[in-house]
């Protein structure tokens, strides 16, 4: 048996080929681009999902409780593949009654449709807590200015409801960055997938693996010091939490 | 650290009520899901079912075992993580802060990857370990599955105990103190129990949430109820039908989880509820 130290091949993770390492930052350029796509697709369906949950109709009430609770009960890993299937189906069905032929959807924008829709459902319960934290007065004092509803939610609920509802928003954010990480299992090369790839193909399993790991984590700190920064910029003027 | 709001954002954690659920609206709305249902049924192919059936109990099996292993042995270790990190020494406590922000910090896919293909393209080549009792396990792969599926609930739930034992009144531990308690005494009668009381409401969170994680397991060749289900799409070539069975059994199980812990919570005494 070799020695520890001729075992691991560094030079493997060189930048250019034959070394995989820029393989993997473009797979984790991936992954953070996917990660940044499908969280703001889930804050815009989580921003009108809560307005629908607290402010709608009956029937948007059900529907959404509907939504809500089919993606909180079921895995991320079977929602995407159900919606990477039924989405493409669907998209292609359109075209072809539109008459436009088969389209080619492209990765990404599969990719950030499952995370978006998945993060919706999440950030719907998050940011309808937040907004419920929100002092009823403020609202209604708003609305005794005459101010209409998109002049309440921009000018008074949004403001207000975003320091209660940072926790929150930060743990689903670094949820979408692990997330990504499902989308291996259909087929789209982000960080993970091209580690196994890699690793496949060198049988280096460890090496790679680890080095992924690395990068991951690097993403998931970096985000925790933004975290952090934010979420003293949105608390300013609040008492200390207890 | 997760609050408790977020876990239930992110898993369900309680069902509709009884009561009010009637409403005019709800009995169109339920008229409108009963036909979607029913052309599910009748538009779509379940000839299969019958025929995978077996097999998908099975698979269901080896799910719950999956879940109430890790879960049970993942807590075990989450209650020596979330104490050093309150009361031990810096190394250890160190050391847990490591361990949890390692694991909580990376996807539990890569993870499950690492200890399968790493792991198990490391260990045969130790001829100590090829001959060893052991041997014949690792060459399975549910043994993996369940080593990395308690790794993450042990660094989840060990964030959750940490809170839990720092959060105990210090006048309780004072006064155990004070009644000439031992160290070990005190820990056994006053703070683990307490702590495991305060951590409970959210033990329900994070074993749904490790439920919506046990299908990853099928990628490394466990045949639990996900990779059941991938057999019949490849050989019955049908896209949509067994994935729809698939969301119900997990929205199912899901239910019975939910419904559980409430009957056990139900059965804690606590002042005032």
């Amino acid at each position: 048996m070799a020695d520890a130290g001729s075992m691991i091949n560094w030079g493997l993770l060189a930048l250019e080929p034959p070394g995989w390492g820029g393989v993997l930052l473009a797979g984790l350029w991936n992954s953070i681009q996917i990660a940044v796509g499908g969280y703001g697709l889930g804050l815009l369906l989580g921003t009108g999902g809560a307005m629908g949950k607290l402010y709608g109709g009956p029937v948007t009430k059900d529907l959404l409780e509907v939504y809500t609770t089919l993606v909180r009960a079921v895995p991320e890993l079977v929602l995407i593949l159900i919606l990477y299937y039924a989405g493409t189906d669907v998209l292609n069905q359109i075209s072809a009654a539109l008459g436009w032929g088969p389209v080619d959807v492209s990765g990404l924008a599969a990719g950030i449709f499952v995370i978006g829709v998945v993060q919706g459902a999440y950030s719907t319960e998050v940011l309808r807590g937040a907004i419920k934290a929100v002092p009823a007065g403020q609202i209604e004092a708003a609305r005794a200015y005459g101010m209409s509803p998109g002049q309440i939610l921009r000018r008074i609920t949004l403001p207000a409801m975003l320091p209660h509802a940072i926790p929150g928003l930060s743990n689903l954010w670094l949820i979408a960055t692990k997330d990504t990480a499902l989308l291996a299992v259909v087929g789209f090369s982000e960080l993970t997938l091209v580690t196994r790839q890699a690793a496949g193909a060198t049988k280096a399993y460890l090496l790679f693996f680890c080095a992924a790991g690395v990068l991951y984590l690097m993403l998931t700190l970096v985000s925790n010091v933004l975290i952090v920064l934010i979420e003293r910029r949105y608390r300013r003027g609040m008492a200390e939490p207890a | 650290m997760m609050s408790d709001e977020t876990v239930s954002a992110i898993a369900l954690t309680e069902l509709p009520r009884k009561e009010s659920f009637f409403k005019p609206h709800r009995i169109v709305l339920m008229g409108i899901a009963a036909l979607l249902v029913f052309s599910i049924v009748w538009f779509m192919r379940w000839d299969w079912v019958p025929k995978y059936s077996g097999r998908l109990v099975s698979g269901v099996g080896v799910t719950l075992l999956m879940l109430a292993s890790t879960s049970i042995i993942g807590f075990l270790l989450a209650v020596p993580i979330g104490l050093v990190q309150v009361t031990g020494p810096w190394p250890l406590k160190a050391l847990a802060r490591g361990f949890c922000t390692v694991v909580r910090g990376t996807p539990l896919l890569l993870q499950l990857w690492l200890l399968y293909y790493g792991l198990g393209s490391l260990f045969p080549q130790f001829p100590g370990i090829r001959n060893s009792f052991l041997w014949p396990y690792l060459r399975e792969a549910w043994p993996y599955g369940v080593a990395a599926l308690t790794i993450s609930f042990a660094a989840y739930e060990g964030e959750v105990m940490r809170g839990a034992f720092a959060g105990v009144p210090a006048g309780e531990l004072e006064a155990a103190r004070a009644y000439g308690m031992s160290r070990f005494t005190l820990f056994r009668r006053i703070w683990l129990p307490r702590a495991v009381h305060r951590a409970l409401p959210t033990l329900n969170g994070e074993t749904v949430l490790q439920l919506k994680s046990t299908p990853l397991v099928a990628t490394i060749t466990v045949i639990d109820v996900y990779a059941v289900v991938s057999k019949v799409r490849q050989e019955t070539y049908i896209t949509y039908e067994p994935l729809l069975l698939l969301a119900l059994i997990y929205l199912c199980l899901t239910a019975v989880l939910v419904v559980g812990f409430r009957y056990f919570e139900s059965k804690i005494p606590t002042r005032g509820a």
